[in-house]
């Protein structure tokens, strides 16, 4: 390694970002959790991305098969796994090959050097070991780390064959990348010790390698990340997923409703269903269908019959799904479902991040079928959207749908546990059902919502479905009563919007340029904005959760702005609904290249339009 | 239930709503089949459930006093199943065309009858589309002629008694409209069965595909010495296609998804309080 190290670094890192690479059987996702994990019980902020290939086992020692996870930990507002890494951690030349451009000047890069032979080297392009390349250490800190032989010489005593010796590989990585950043090993150790509970021989060689990663770990520069000072609640890291099916949880509970989940397995979504799945409270119900036809249909019925149903999906299933919340619209029921997007059309990048099914979510069902359109912004938030989701399809005896995203799916940040309390000050009841004669379609004046009565009830017995029903449940062809309940389901919906919060304007109000950004997009953005005004630059930023519909005070307030930008992974679909309803051009910022954007990116078209604007 | 006082006779599970099916649709058959069926086994039109696909039939639960859900073409199964598992108590009747089950839907039965929930579902077969004006469907013969086959259908019809006991269906029978007694007792049969019940009814489309003189010469009663227990003579007798046998062929019992899904709660909560508790636990 060059330099003498950060040994003697007073002043704290703010924050540092670790990427770790290597081959998809390597255990990289493994490692990186493992290191967020005891990043997180240090009482560091935290953000992590994952970036795995689709195929479960791409060709060993391949570019298609290099998996990596990437994390920013240090303390205070922790907005993105950010950018660029400033320690790259690489387990073969093929995630040298994918991931060393990305390696900010002057960081530091950690490689198993053993793994540079002949063959890794041929499998990766690379005609010379880029290691020995005089320049790479020019421009980086390079730690030849043999990680390789370092776990087999740790393991000598070890009864196990070599192929499973070497599966040790990423502990030793592991603890030596703790002991660079001063982390212990304990939390580690014992989560070791809790996985291969019933191979202790497997669990004492990963231990093994572990310290033993440490040792060699020790010898190199440490860096000092701060640490947040520690807050009040109670706080666990959590991805989109966890978050999601916690939300779903949470909503069964204060709202006192059985859940029914159909599902069918899709990336990145079936997570969800899997948590739900082994919740074990009777409160939830899981039914893996046959398609998302079924799923739907499951959780549509069940909803019809007194539970709250929902369903977990992505594009391709959300497509399948479409005509069911068509009958959902119509039969005015509540159904929660999430679209954990990924990029498409068809099969597309399964593993990838995009946000292109938003239009999709508004629009893509026949008829006018009016429904709730929430985005969460964060992995935790995935939690707060989901609840409120659940809240308004109940209230409202509505289909609501969420969007997700594979990033956010399984990206990590840290959580303030909520208090049940304030998830019950949240709660709004449906409106209970009146005395005498029981009509299907009479309505709660206030909310429009219809009054919902579960079978089981005497007395109560009525029809209902996909065809246009009046007033008293019947099914109706006149056309004056078909507008007056098209009108009618439109007008329950858009009447959400007066009762949103006011938009919340982050940055400086008095910019010309404002930002509107949703979904997942909302850490770059913000940290973005963050950076643009401390450097002297004034941005403006809203952050949208409902995109149906759309908050009630959104077009007076971005009259005050000259220059409206709109960055979405898609070609544009937010910025279209924003024209249509600003009747003004806005101007977007796209990027489809299943990658979430990076904080300069965002930077960079601030400064060039500011400039377009000064010269102009 | 009570056998003295009769609480409920077919009457009390007529609706205002008058059927909106051609006069001699095989459709009314079932109907008033259904409704002897309800009254003899008095289940209480509160807990009744009646879920339908689309088409003539699928207007059914509009017909019948009840909770009732018209819900989308080909979806009775998954509607049902959904109902049943929010609330497993109620008698819950899924009814439909040969084009809403077989067709569009047919991919929803094999998992249905490996799954076995406690539900009765009555096909109202008549060989055609009736809704959309007499199209061929999965059971119409060889060589069908209608508006989308004008040369007759190229398509070897299904056999959805064979196909049902094939995919383990735990009760599996066949009626005919234009026997509404023999009728009512197979649906009574197939409703009290617990599991799931699948009765396939022959129900004439008089205005697209009028049958009414081609079945009853071929009808035959299943064997009175049949074994309904017996699965490959089920099968067996599935088969033979000279006949249109009526009659229940196959039952047998097998735990229902509900109690699987009862199972798996219990065994979920052994194995330790659900995630959110724990969570909320760790800081109250
Ligand atoms: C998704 C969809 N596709 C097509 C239709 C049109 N459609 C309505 S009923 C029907 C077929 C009806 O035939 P069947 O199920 O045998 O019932 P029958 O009318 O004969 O009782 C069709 C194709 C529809 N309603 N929905
Ligand atoms: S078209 Fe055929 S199936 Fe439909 S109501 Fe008329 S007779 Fe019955």
């Amino acid at each position: 390694m060059n330099g003498n190290g950060a040994d003697g670094e007073v002043e704290p890192l703010r924050a540092l970002v670790v990427r770790l690479a290597g081959d998809s059987g390597d255990g990289m996702q493994m490692m990186g959790e493992l290191f967020s994990e005891s990043c997180a019980l240090a009482g560091h902020a935290l953000c992590t991305f994952v970036d795995f290939p689709a195929e479960i086992r791409a060709p060993q020692g391949t570019l298609p098969g290099v998996s990596a996870y990437q994390l920013q930990f240090g303390a205070g507002r922790t907005l993105t796994p950010g950018d660029r890494p400033d320690v790259l951690l690489v387990m073969n030349p093929a995630a040298l090959r994918v991931h060393l451009c990305e390696l900010a000047s002057g960081g530091t890069l950690m490689a198993d050097a053993d793994t540079f032979n002949e063959s890794s080297l041929r499998k990766a392009g690379y005609a010379q070991n880029p290691l020995v390349d005089p320049d790479l250490r020019l421009r980086f800190r390079v730690a030849d780390l043999q990680i390789t032989t370092g776990t087999l010489l740790a393991l000598a005593d070890s009864a196990l064959g070599a192929t499973e010796k070497k599966r040790c590989r990423n502990f030793y990585a592991l603890g030596v990348l703790l002991a660079t950043v001063d982390l212990p090993r304990e939390p580690v150790l014992r989560r070791i010790e809790a996985k291969w509970r019933n191979d202790e021989a497997v669990a004492l060689a990963n231990s093994t390698a572990l310290c033993a990663g440490g040792e060699a770990g020790v010898k190199l520069p440490r860096r000092n990340v701060a640490r947040s000072a520690p807050r009040p609640g109670h706080y666990r890291k959590i991805n989109g997923n966890e978050a999601a099916a916690l939300g779903f949880q949470a909503a069964a509970r204060i709202y006192g409703k059985s859940i029914v989940l159909g599902g069918y397995p899709i990336t990145p979504a079936s997570s969800i269903l899997e948590l739900l799945a082994r919740n074990g409270s009777p409160a939830v119900k899981t039914v893996q269908a046959e398609d998302e036809m079924a799923a739907a249909g499951i959780a549509l019925g069940a909803s019809w019959a007194g539970s709250l149903g929902i369903s977990v999906t992505s594009g391709p299933g959300l497509c399948l799904m479409a005509e069911f919340l068509g009958l959902a619209v119509m039969a005015e029921l509540p159904l929660v479902v999430v679209d954990v997007q990924r990029a498409g059309p068809s099969t597309g990048l399964p593993t990838k991040t995009e946000q292109s099914d938003l239009l999709m979510a508004l629009f893509g069902r026949h008829g006018e079928s009016p429904l709730p359109v929430l985005a969460a912004r964060s992995p935790a938030d995935c939690f707060a959207v989901v609840f409120e989701a659940c809240g308004l399809a109940l209230r409202l005896s509505t289909p609501v749908l969420v969007l997700s995203d594979g990033y956010l799916a399984s990206s990590s940040e840290i959580w303030r546990i909520p208090d049940p309390d304030e998830l019950l000050a949240q709660r709004g009841d449906a409106p209970v059902v009146p005395d005498g004669d029981y009509q299907p379609y009479r309505r709660d004046l206030q909310s429009l919502a219809r009054h919902l009565a579960p079978p089981g009830e005497p007395g109560h017995e009525h029809r209902i479905g996909g065809l246009e029903k009046n007033e008293q449940g019947w099914v109706s062809y006149d056309p004056g009563n078909h507008e007056l309940m098209v009108k009618l389901r439109a007008r329950k919906i858009r009447n959400i919007a007066q009762r949103l919060p006011p938009l919340a304007i982050e940055g400086d109000k008095e910019a010309d340029l404002i930002i509107v950004g949703w979904g997942s997009t909302y850490g770059a953005i913000a940290a973005a904005v963050e950076k643009l005004c401390a450097e002297g630059r004034p941005v403006a930023l809203a952050h949208l959760r409902q995109l149906a519909p759309l908050p009630a005070d959104l077009p007076a307030l971005l009259e005050r702005f000259p220059t409206v930008l709109v960055p979405e992974l898609n070609l544009g679909q937010l910025a279209l609904l924003l024209q249509d309803r600003l009747l003004r051009k806005v101007v977007p910022l796209s990027k489809v290249r299943g990658q979430p954007f990076t904080v300069v990116e965002i930077c960079e078209r601030v400064r060039e339009l500011s400039r377009g604007r000064r010269t102009a | 239930m009570s056998t003295t006082v009769a609480e409920f006779t077919p009457q009390s599970y007529k609706t205002d709503e008058h059927p909106i099916w051609c006069p001699g649709c095989g459709d009314f058959g079932v109907l008033d089949s259904l409704y002897k069926s309800l009254a003899g086994l008095s289940v209480n039109p509160k807990d009744l459930v009646v879920v339908s696909g689309i088409g003539c039939s699928g207007r059914t639960p509009g017909f019948v006093k009840s909770y009732g859900f018209h819900s989308v073409h080909g979806r009775v199964l998954p509607v049902a199943l959904g109902v049943k598992l929010a609330n497993p108590a109620l008698t819950v009747i899924g009814v439909g065309g040969d084009g809403d089950g077989f067709a569009i839907g047919g991919g929803h039965i094999p998992h249905t009858a490996r799954r076995n929930p406690d539900f009765t579902y009555l096909i109202m077969d008549n060989s055609t589309y009736g809704l959309t004006k007499g199209q061929y469907s999965p059971t119409s013969p060889l060589g069908f002629q209608a508006g989308s086959t004008p040369y007759g259908s190229i398509e070897q019809p299904l056999n959805p008694l064979a196909m049902l006991i094939a995919y383990g269906a735990t009760f599996v029978g066949q009626g005919y409209s234009g026997k509404p007694r023999e009728l009512a007792d197979l649906i009574t049969r197939a409703i009290q069965h617990k599991g799931f019940g699948f009765v396939n009814i022959l129900s004439p489309c008089i205005t697209f595909y009028n049958t009414y003189k081609v079945i009853p010469p071929k009808i035959a009663e299943v064997p009175k010495d049949h074994d309904v227990s017996n699965r490959a003579k089920a099968f067996e007798l599935a088969l033979e296609t000279d006949h249109v046998m009526l009659g229940v062929f196959y039952q047998t019992q097998r735990p229902t998804f509900e109690d699987g899904v009862a199972g798996v709660i219990k065994q979920a909560q052994a194995a330790g309080p659900p995630r959110l508790e724990a969570i909320f636990a760790e800081f109250s």
